[in-house]
């Protein structure tokens, strides 16, 4: 049986990065079909409109909206006072927001490109991370740190990282990725309204993506942007994915469904703080896991995953968890990004050791 | 060096009162006292460490004296003790950072209108001009105050403050006090360009450049300043040159980078004896003066010392309550098995 996934997943993802059929993990109800760009765009729209504290600034997202015009039009209908450009340093942007949030603003500041948030770690770690804690809770940081992530798009060096375990390490962050136009519309809207600091990890891949956003409800059942969420129902495996990763599962459990595997795919959404009890429902569910990230291997949110799941799942495990990522090299340029990125065999691989892992 | 121009308007007030040079006296005096008992204490093993300020009193209680704490943000580092005691902050709370008990102080930092003691050198610099950012966002008329050191001007998130302050014309005053030294290094192996001063020049920026063991020349300066970044003309440095007369922090050996005869000839004049000369000249003040300010900050001293005896530490849960506002389920596991672990129950 798996070896048949194997054979048809080969063949069916010779075109690895054409992942365009996974446009399917909006719900089904009746909304507005667009990009996660304009879903992200909509989204700072409403925030601005609802919250007259909150205030968006950083390297080109006034007049120009950004390089990746999330922040389009923002600027002209909300005022320079809302939006505006700063000059260009990383720290100086994030530094600024602890002294906005201490004056009772929610900064949205936005970092160009994850390569570029090295530069204000200190600002991130060591102040926003840490400013509610050393103050005892009397000065909150309300910080909505939105930065463009993860690769799959052929960027030079340092427009592509996967930073989510760094931050997800760092107390006093929390960190949040959306998958499709609707997640990303309301995961913005929800992690602009919280009190502590969120990095909000947008897959820059997907921007141009789209899908339906239904703006008036969050889930099929009304629930809430704050855990993880099946994306697909399944019983033989459950796929643990975030980001740009999701729609790459959800295109893998396709294939394999033409196999007759049954696969679940778990979108993670929170990175922290994790969802263990939607992972640990859908893995007593499946019994079986696979965690996919771009990150590199080695201390990877992979890693997490799988402990958790280990602790709450080891009497019902099947195999162990296997773990599908990018390598523990610096990010590679274009030509090597989908050597680099997991792509579709590399994801039936994995599905494929797990299914055939004998107990020894 | 001088090129802050004179405002046209009187914001900024006339000068000093005999009344208001004693209350600076008496401060200088509370200040150098629980300075110098604070490296007692941590001697006899009250507290773990401290960082001291001696012959930094005029540069700390001049500039602190001049903030308006209705509507005014300071935003200190780790030696603004004097800043801290000027502006009225509980100094239990305050030296509660020293004895150990909780980063950043127990002291409110948004009613008493002083940021949480910081320890990254330059750290808070930059969030001083978001908050002041922040004032002209929501049109008041508040002026952040920001410390840091000589050493501490070298980072580069120095300079992307005073850049952003400039560009955004908000309204900061970056106070350096240049005490001579950071840790062993001195000013001229740290500041290239012969001073702080000379860089606003850069970001065209006003700057002074004042002798910070003056009392009252830090006072003038300070008022200068925040009168020009309260009318709504951007920010101003002010670099007041003051000397570090004793260790960089209890744990410091300055016999290793100076000798006692540079520190006397650097140190220059103590800021204590000579506005104490100054009064006495002035017949403002006499002997009995004196020795009143000397037993209020003896008396005061011992007051700040029985309550830091008293702080126990601070309850665990707290570890796990502060970190965010909305807690997660991974620390409130983590709080339910320290409880049950240390029998904290
Ligand atoms: C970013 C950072 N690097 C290094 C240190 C260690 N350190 C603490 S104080 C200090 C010297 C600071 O000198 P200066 O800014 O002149 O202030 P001073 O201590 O003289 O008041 C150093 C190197 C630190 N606290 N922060």
């Amino acid at each position: 049986m798996s070896n048949s996934i194997l054979a048809s997943g080969t063949a069916a993802s010779t075109d690895a990065a054409g992942d365009n059929t996974a446009e399917n993990t909006a719900p089904a109800s009746a909304g507005t079909v667009m990009s996660m760009q304009q879903a992200l765009n909509r989204a700072l729209d409403e925030v601005l409109a609802e919250n007259p504290k909150a205030v968006i600034f950083g390297e080109d997202c006034g007049r120009l909206g950004g390089v990746f015009r999330i922040t389009d039009g923002l600027q002209a209908k909300h005022g320079a006072q809302r939006v505006f450009d700063t000059p260009l340093a990383e720290s100086g942007i994030l530094g600024m927001s602890v002294g906005l949030a201490m004056a009772g603003f929610h900064p949205i500041p936005e970092v160009q490109f994850d390569g570029f948030a090295y530069p204000a770690i200190n600002q991130i770690v060591c102040q926003i991370a840490r400013m509610n804690y050393r103050s005892r809770g009397t000065l909150p940081m309300p910080i909505t740190l939105r930065v463009p992530s993860f690769g799959g798009i052929r960027a030079p060096e340092h427009h592509g990282e996967s930073l989510e375990a760094l931050f997800a390490h760092v107390p006093g962050l929390k960190v949040v990725s959306p998958s499709n136009p609707h997640e990303a519309y309301h995961l913005l809207k929800y992690a602009a309204t919280r009190p502590d600091p969120v990095i909000f990890m947008e897959p820059k891949s997907r921007y141009w993506q789209k899908g339906e956003v239904d703006p008036t409800r969050h889930d099929a059942d009304g629930g809430s942007p704050a855990g993880a969420k099946v994306m697909r129902e399944g019983r033989h495996l459950t796929l643990v994915a975030w980001g740009a990763m999701v729609a790459r599962c959800l295109q893998v459990a396709e294939l394999a469904a033409e196999d007759g595997i049954d696969i679940e795919v778990l979108d993670l959404r929170w990175l922290k703080p994790i969802d263990a009890a939607a992972l640990a429902a859908s893995v007593r569910k499946t019994r079986r896991a696979v965690v996919v990230h771009e990150a590199p291997l080695t201390s990877g949110l992979g890693a997490e995953v799988a402990q958790l799941i280990t602790q709450s799942c080891f009497d019902t495990l099947r195999a162990p968890v296997e773990r599908v990522t990018g390598f523990d090299v610096p990010y590679p340029s274009g030509d090597l990004e989908d050597e680099y990125i997991p792509n579709i065999d590399r994801i039936l691989f994995g599905i494929q050791r797990v299914l055939e892992y004998k107990r020894g | 060096m001088d090129t802050l121009p004179l405002a046209a308007t009187g914001d900024d007030a006339g000068p000093l009162t005999s009344a208001q040079l004693r209350e600076l006296y008496s401060l200088m005096v509370a200040v150098r006292h629980l300075d110098t008992s604070a490296i007692a204490w941590q001697r006899q093993g009250i507290i773990p460490g401290y960082a001291p300020e001696l012959g930094q009193e005029a540069a700390q209680v001049g500039s602190g004296y001049a903030v308006d704490t209705t509507r005014d943000f300071v935003f200190p580092t780790y030696r603004e003790m004097g800043v801290a005691r000027t502006m009225g902050v509980d100094m239990v709370g305050y030296m509660s950072t020293h004895k150990a008990t909780w980063h950043g102080g127990l002291y409110d930092p948004v009613e008493s209108r002083l940021a949480p003691i910081q320890a990254v050198v330059a750290g808070s610099v930059l969030h001083a001009v978001g908050w002041a950012h922040g004032q002209t966002l929501d049109q008041k008329d508040g002026v952040a105050l920001t410390y840091f050191g000589d050493g501490a001007s070298s980072q580069g998130d120095v300079h992307e403050a005073m850049n952003f302050a400039a560009v955004m014309k908000a309204p900061v005053v970056f106070f350096v006090q240049n005490n001579g030294w950071a840790i062993s290094v001195p000013t001229d192996r740290q500041v290239a360009g012969g001073s702080v001063a000379a860089r606003a020049a850069g970001y065209g920026m006003p700057a002074l450049q004042i002798d910070g063991n003056d009392v009252v020349a830090v006072v003038e300066a300070t008022r200068r300043a925040f009168a020009h970044a309260r009318s709504g003309n951007g920010p101003v440095l002010i670099e007041a040159m003051t000397y570090r007369r004793g260790p960089h922090s209890t744990s410091d050996d300055p016999g290793r980078y100076r000798s006692l005869d540079e520190e006397r000839d650097g140190a220059g004049e103590d800021p204590l004896e000579r506005l104490r000369q100054r009064l006495l000249a002035d017949g403002m003040a006499d002997e009995a003066f004196f020795a009143d300010a000397l037993a209020a900050a003896k008396a005061e001293e011992e007051q700040i010392r029985t309550g830091i005896q008293a702080l126990g530490p601070r309850p665990g849960a707290e570890m796990f309550d502060l970190v965010f506002q909305e807690t997660t389920p991974a620390l409130q596991a983590q709080a339910a098995n320290w409880r049950e672990e240390s029998e904290h129950v």
